[in-house]
């Protein structure tokens, strides 16, 4: 009944804002830890357009969302460290701050 | 057919408004100003010790690391458990390498000392 | 042996060389923790040897694939020729940038043997990329590949340099990714298939092509793939990135990282998406001469030798766009031609880099490399052949390499990216020949500023083979464009007009 309710692509919209607002996030703020999770918000953007094309498109649509997030939880481990690693340094994680790398 | 999504729709607007409603109210009603006792940390009446901004250790990072990697093999194995019969001998084996690939991960982690709190 | 992707042993099979370097890496990463609880003073160059012998190990594995056909390309991953080539060139520059660190760890205080072991890993996401046939299996492998690079690149925890240059490639490299699946949820749903085989069949038959859905996911993979191979304009992280990391991940990311990135690009756009070149091939185009000019106009202005070379790593994903955009069998077999060469070109001048590092300072800039010529006459001499090759002189494999691309390009008609191609060289003679230049007639700092070069016996031996190997690739090329024209020619399957390649 849902189905016939909703507009026809409502999910790919939720997914498509979802995305946006992530790519959004990571393009103005300027916390390390803030652009990271705008980025897992571009990941789940793209499981949400998985599930919801999985009906239409085939089922694997939905055993993708299982691997993203094995991906999704490997890329936070190594980037919490990583972001950790830059705090000792620089006792900051505002990426504005971080200039040794210009020529 | 939308109708039906009518009570969901009041609710939604009755709690924004009771949400507006109450912040709106607190910062009329409450006495203004920021002083420095008022903006100190609360501990129970006392001089606060020490700042608030503790460094947590990073063994604290490392249990939660071992914690994703084993959360997430659950989403994993879960799906694998529900259809083992469909899945047969060839499953057994490929969820048999998963978790093999894994204890690999903790035998380095125990053996690097990673699994100790002292 | 012919492989039936309908049965779930096959994969077995067809993934033997990454298992076989998988299972190493772990046994690799066992012993070195068991090894460094009793001896944790002790070298870790046993454990490097070890992890070349791995290496040894799964290019024999590779080779093995050789014999093996698919019945119908239906696997997540290719059997074909194409990939026993690619993963050779990947094995190779996994192999380079090891025996590179030899010593160079040592002396920057970084010797432990998770170096190896994530090269190892990476090594593993690059081939499994490079093969990939579906575009759930390319984007786990490019994570897998690219996870352990960012922590790779971050390696040097003391050194706020590589920490922060770890921080903004992990940053950038994931958000290309989210680019990269999004794109990938959006041609699954466009098309009903992760498969590439069959995403093109249902877009060359018009299915797809009108629909937004398929075109906005054909830009989303093209953002995120344009991120890992580094094309104007999204590059912004990879002089930062390669700069920052230690010089031997620097070679493996501007080598390795980059070869499996082209790799799986070819097989998205050039083969599965071949049907529907006309969506593609303008924007394809423009990145490719936005590349070739920007970076090769910047690489002028680097003082860092490093940086430069970044930059002209960048420039070269430029001429290799070239050869993608001509989709035919012989711009294929130019670009893996050219893969080959700037493998071990870009990997030697690498190697000099570490080679006139001192102690735990890198001596980067080109005033450090006055007199080097004259004080290490091999190592120089070796410079200034990849400094040649790179901007692609006659008697060295990068001269070939690009006459192969113009040529491909010629031949598609593509006459205006082949003069931008020619001009973008000649811009790219000046930064070359410039530190030629200062190696050979600016005078030392003092007599015997480049007395010790600080490079390891396994890493001299890595120089040798790449300074070889450049030669090898003029004077006797025409076996490895065999090789690479029949590696190509089963990329291309038998039916062309299904995927809109016309013989």
């Amino acid at each position: 009944m849902i189905a016939q309710t909703l507009p026809a692509n409502a999910g790919l919209y939720l997914s498509a804002i979802l995305f946006a607002i992530g790519v959004a996030g990571v393009m103005i703020r300027r916390n390390a830890i803030i652009l990271f999770m705008c980025i897992e918000l571009m990941l789940n953007a793209a499981n949400l357009a998985f599930v919801w094309f999985s009906p239409f498109a085939g089922v694997q649509g939905q055993v993708f969302v299982f691997f993203v997030i094995a991906v999704a939880a490997a890329e936070a481990a190594v980037g919490l460290a990583i972001i950790l690693a830059v705090f000792r340094h620089k006792e900051t994680v505002n990426i504005n701050e971080f200039s040794l790398l210009r020529f | 057919m939308l109708r039906s999504y009518l009570p969901a729709l009041i609710m939604l607007a009755i709690s924004v408004a009771n949400a507006i409603f109450m912040v709106v109210l607190s910062t009329v009603l409450s006495p203004g100003g920021r002083t420095k006792v008022k903006s100190a940390p609360y501990e129970s009446g006392m001089d606060p010790l020490g700042g608030t901004r503790e460094r947590f250790s990073v063994k604290f990072y490392m249990v939660a690391i071992l914690f994703i990697v084993f959360d997430v093999e659950t989403v994993f194995l879960l799906p694998w458990a529900v259809s083992l019969r469909p899945l047969g001998w060839e499953g057994f084996a490929s969820a048999m390498i998963f978790i093999f690939i894994l204890t690999v991960g903790l035998v380095y982690e125990w053996k690097k000392g990673a699994l100790e709190w002292d | 042996m012919t492989l039936d992707f309908a049965r779930q042993s096959a994969y077995f099979w067809a993934l033997l060389p990454e298992i076989v370097l998988a299972t190493w890496t772990m046994l690799v990463l066992v012993v070195d923790v068991f090894r460094s609880s009793d001896h944790p003073e002790e070298s870790r160059a046993p454990v490097a040897w070890m992890s070349l012998a791995g290496l040894v190990v799964a290019g024999a594995a590779n080779a093995y694939l050789l014999s093996m056909r698919e019945a119908a390309p239906t696997g997540m991953i290719a059997v074909d020729s194409f990939r026993v080539f690619t993963n050779f060139i990947l094995l190779l520059a996994a192999g380079l940038a090891i025996c590179l660190s030899f010593g160079y760890l040592q002396r920057r205080h970084i010797d432990r043997g998770e170096f190896y072991v994530l090269v190892l890993f990476a090594t593993v996401g690059m081939m499994l990329m490079a093969g990939s046939r579906d575009l759930i299996l390319m984007f786990i492998a490019l994570e897998v590949m690219s996870v352990a690079i960012y922590v790779l690149v971050g390696y040097h925890r003391q050194d706020p340099r590589s920490s922060e240059a770890s921080l903004k490639y992990f940053l950038l490299g994931a958000f290309s990714s989210g680019f990269f699946l999004y794109g990938i949820a959006l041609l699954f749903g466009a098309t009903g298939s992760t498969h590439l085989p069959t995403i093109g069949t249902m877009l060359g038959d018009g299915v797809g092509t009108a629909s937004p859905v398929a075109l906005a996911g054909m830009a989303l993979v093209l953002v995120g793939l344009g991120f890992k191979v580094a094309a104007v304009p999204f590059h912004v992280w990879t002089p930062d990135a390669y700069d920052g990391a230690p010089t031997p991940v620097t070679a493996l990311m501007a080598t390795g990282v980059k070869a499996a990135a082209f790799a799986a690009f070819i097989r998205v756009f050039a083969v599965g998406l071949g049907g529907v070149r006309e969506d593609w091939a303008p924007v394809v185009w423009v990145l490719a001469a936005l590349t070739m000019v920007a970076a090769n106009l910047v690489a002028l202005t680097q003082g860092s030798v490093k940086r430069m070379l970044a930059y002209s790593s960048i420039a070269h994903a430029g001429y290799l766009l070239v050869a993608l955009l001509s989709a035919n069998q012989a711009g294929a077999a130019a670009f893996l031609f050219y893969l080959l060469v700037y493998t071990v070109m870009t990997a030697g001048a690498f190697g000099i880099v570490i080679a006139n590092s001192q102690g735990d300072h890198e001596r980067v800039s080109l005033e450090d490399y006055a007199g080097f010529g004259w004080q290490q006459p091999l190592l120089g001499a070796a410079f200034g052949l990849f400094l040649l090759s790179l901007a692609g002189f006659p008697l060295t494999g990068g001269f070939l390499g690009k006459l192969y691309i113009i040529r491909s390009a010629l031949e598609s008609d593509n006459v205006p990216l082949a003069v931008v191609l020619v001009l973008a060289s000649l811009i790219s003679y000046f930064y070359y020949l410039r530190v030629i230049v200062v190696m050979y007639m600016r005078p030392a700092a003092s007599a015997n500023s480049h007395d010790q070069a600080g490079l390891a016996v396994p890493g001299r031996a890595a120089i040798a083979v790449a300074a070889v190997a450049v030669l090898a690739l003029f004077f006797a090329a025409s076996p490895v464009m065999r090789a690479a024209e029949s590696s190509v020619a089963s990329l291309f399957p038998a039916a062309p007009a299904l995927f809109g390649m016309t013989p």
